[in-house]
């Protein structure tokens, strides 16, 4: 029995660990998309402020000065998709794909220059990392309760204030806002400073939290897992944080099943496990399971009528 | 809030508005520099000798514009069509499955003759049904191909990465590997260069585009739908056969990286070739309007960055490759997402002169 329930309490554990990043960035998503603003520039910002994290914690020997890098690179990153977004009404994919690869490749130029360590910062040591509160085994840092939190804050946010009705509104029909008198520009520039805050936790729990540094590529496609997770939560809080439970267990198990043969499959090959997420989001965006509608703005810019 | 957009004289449109954005992008870079400690006048004076500097170095700057001709274009035709298609990197690296799968099966028994453009032809089908998987779920199902071909590279890699650790790799080889390609697999190459008949095969698909896209009428219903879908329905075109058409192709085109790569290049399946080409087709293919002359011209001075930058990290120690990677971000930033930017103040300029 003993047995049962440190196993449970483990995988528990393990998924929230991995949960963590996905919940902040899908939160940090669901603002930006709810406004109108489709971010596919989630990865690029939290490999940025993951980056910004080490790099800082290491030099300045604290990790609340990583943490407060983090959130200010995502921040950067995340004005500029707004200024070419919502100010010049450019690509809003385009401006997401370009801070991907930009981030993918500044990470390691300034890393390699700064640290010499082929783009990886110096491992971290002491209070350089965020350290467990409560349960020295578990790693629950300050961000995973920051993560945990940060869903009932979303959606009281989004479903039970004005800016939230502001926001799916902006969403939703600009013009109406617009007409209402409210600014469409500064609502979704609040919208995508969200976004980035959040993505900028997300980095700096995976740099200062979860790991010991920064390395290269390491956000490894969960910014896109994030997203994964909106579309299945159908652009709901609750469902998205369900959604990246679901994921971080899938990625619990994944990592629990290497090399373990299954009695009647046989190995399970690790490789499809990690696929689950996207093939899940896909079969659901394919309206096998269910119907996922985005916000009816997001990806259009709003051009001003006179 | 500034007034809309207005057009700009043609002339400004094609060639001062790119110009000036892609200043822009390496003003940019040259502050990166700068903040590294170097000199970014003397880095951009490495680059261009390492791209141009020897017959070696050219070689390898037309090597890596052929990948990028072969991506630049796959974003184009998918463009024109009104899809965005962020899948060249899984189309890529199932295109090169494909010709890989073909020359393993049948290269003892075919001769190079008959082997290469089967291997060509198995890239380009893999590439194409890699990426008609998208565009079938957005012509019937809805669903937007900027997400399913995002998620379909995370699919294609970890696709490929079961299958040379698990299934294709070489018997007795310690790294993911297949076993190399019989001699008619591999394409003819110049002697020490990686530079192969595949450039060939990239200038003739540059031409084929461009008479597919404004000389036939298939091209002319696909650019229509990318225009106005209502307009291309009431012309008599099947959106979806029209969608699956322009992905087909487009997925195509990705394959044929592939080609260069594992018949040209490595003569066998190995991970991880697409390397962000799949990605940087999409700067390729902004930078280069979209037209095949524009995309080819891209391709060169793409493929000069990756040379040059390779040389520029060998000389200088503290700037590392990934720089060419951040030049190819910087470029789609401002040439597709702040494409805008210098325009009201050009408009203001030319306004004043006229």
């Amino acid at each position: 029995m003993d047995e049962v329930f440190s196993f449970v309490f483990l995988m528990l554990a393990s998924t929230l660990r991995v949960a963590t990043p996905l919940v902040l960035c899908a939160m940090g998503g669901l603002f930006s998309e709810k406004g109108g603003i489709v971010d596919v520039g989630l990865e690029g910002k939290m490999l940025m402020a993951a980056f910004f994290a080490a790099a800082t914690a290491s030099v300045t020997g604290s990790a609340w000065a990583g943490v407060a890098a983090a959130v200010l690179a995502a921040e950067a990153l995340a004005l500029l998709h707004g200024l070419a977004c919502i100010t010049y009404r450019g690509n809003q994919v385009v401006s997401g794909v370009a801070i991907n690869i930009v981030a993918a490749g500044l990470t390691i130029v300034l890393g390699a220059a700064w640290f010499a360590r082929g783009g990886q910062t110096p491992p971290l040591v002491g209070d350089e990392r965020l350290l467990p509160l409560f349960l020295p085994g578990a790693g629950d840092n300050v961000l995973v309760y920051a993560a945990l939190l940060s869903v009932p804050v979303t959606w009281w946010i989004i479903a039970r204030t004005r800016f939230g009705l502001r926001l799916r509104a902006v969403g939703e029909m600009p013009l109406a806002v617009d007409a209402a008198g409210l600014s469409v520009a500064w609502l979704r520039y609040r919208a995508v400073l969200l976004c980035g805050l959040l993505a900028g936790l997300a980095g700096a729990y995976l740099s200062i939290g979860q790991n010991a540094g920064f390395s290269r590529d390491m956000t490894a496609g969960q910014g896109f897992i994030a997203l994964a997770a909106i579309i299945f939560g159908k652009w709901r809080p609750w469902p998205a944080f369900g959604a990246c439970l679901v994921f971080g267990l899938l990625d619990a198990i994944a990592i629990r099943l290497q090399g373990v043969r299954l009695p009647g499959v046989g190995e399970v090959p690790v490789q499809l496990v990690q696929a689950m997420p996207y093939l899940l989001a896909m079969f659901l965006l394919a309206g096998f399971i269910g119907r996922a509608v985005a916000p009816r703005a997001a990806g259009v810019p709003y051009v001003k009528e006179h | 809030m500034r007034p809309a957009y207005g057009p700009l004289p043609a002339w400004a449109e094609i060639t001062l508005l790119p110009l000036i954005n892609i200043v822009l992008a390496f003003l940019v870079v040259g502050a990166i520099v700068a903040v590294i400690g170097v000199d970014p006048l003397h880095a951009l004076r490495l680059l261009v000798v390492g791209a141009l500097g020897s017959p070696e170095s050219i070689g390898y700057t037309l090597y890596y514009a052929t990948n990028f001709a072969f991506t630049g274009l796959a974003v184009a035709v998918a463009f024109h069509a009104g899809l965005f298609n962020i899948g060249g990197e899984g189309q890529a690296y199932i295109g090169g499955l494909g010709c890989g799968l073909a020359i393993l099966a049948l290269g003892r028994w075919l001769p190079a003759g008959l082997m290469i453009p089967v291997g060509i032809a198995a890239a380009a089908l893999f590439g194409a049904a890699w990426a008609a998987v998208p565009g079938w779920l957005q012509a019937w199902r809805g669903s937007h191909v900027v997400i399913t071909t995002i998620m379909f590279n995370f699919l294609a890699s970890a696709l490929m990465v079961y299958l040379m650790v698990n299934v294709l790799i070489a018997p007795g080889s310690m790294t993911p590997q297949s076993r190399g390609f019989e001699p008619s697999g591999q394409l003819p190459a110049l002697p020490g260069s990686p530079l192969n008949l595949s450039i060939a095969l990239a200038v003739g698909c540059c031409f084929a585009v461009w008479v597919f896209l404004w000389r036939t009428p298939w091209g002319y219903a696909l650019r229509t739908m990318g225009h106005n879908p209502e307009a291309a329905v009431y012309a008599g075109t099947n959106l979806r056969r029209m969608t699956m058409l322009a992905m087909g192709l487009s997925g195509a085109l990705a394959g044929f990286v592939g080609v260069n790569e594992l018949m040209g290049v490595h003569h066998r399946i190995v991970l991880d070739f697409p390397a962000g080409y799949g990605f940087a087709g999409i700067a390729v293919a902004l930078m280069g309007r979209n037209h095949p002359l524009g995309i080819a011209l891209a391709a060169l001075l793409f493929g000069a960055l990756q040379q040059g930058g390779a040389e520029l990290a060998f000389e200088i120690p503290s700037i590392t490759r990934e720089m060419v990677v951040v030049i190819q971000g910087l470029i789609i930033l401002f040439s597709g997402a702040l494409v805008h930017l210098p325009r009201p103040w050009l408009q203001f300029l030319l306004a004043r002169r006229a």
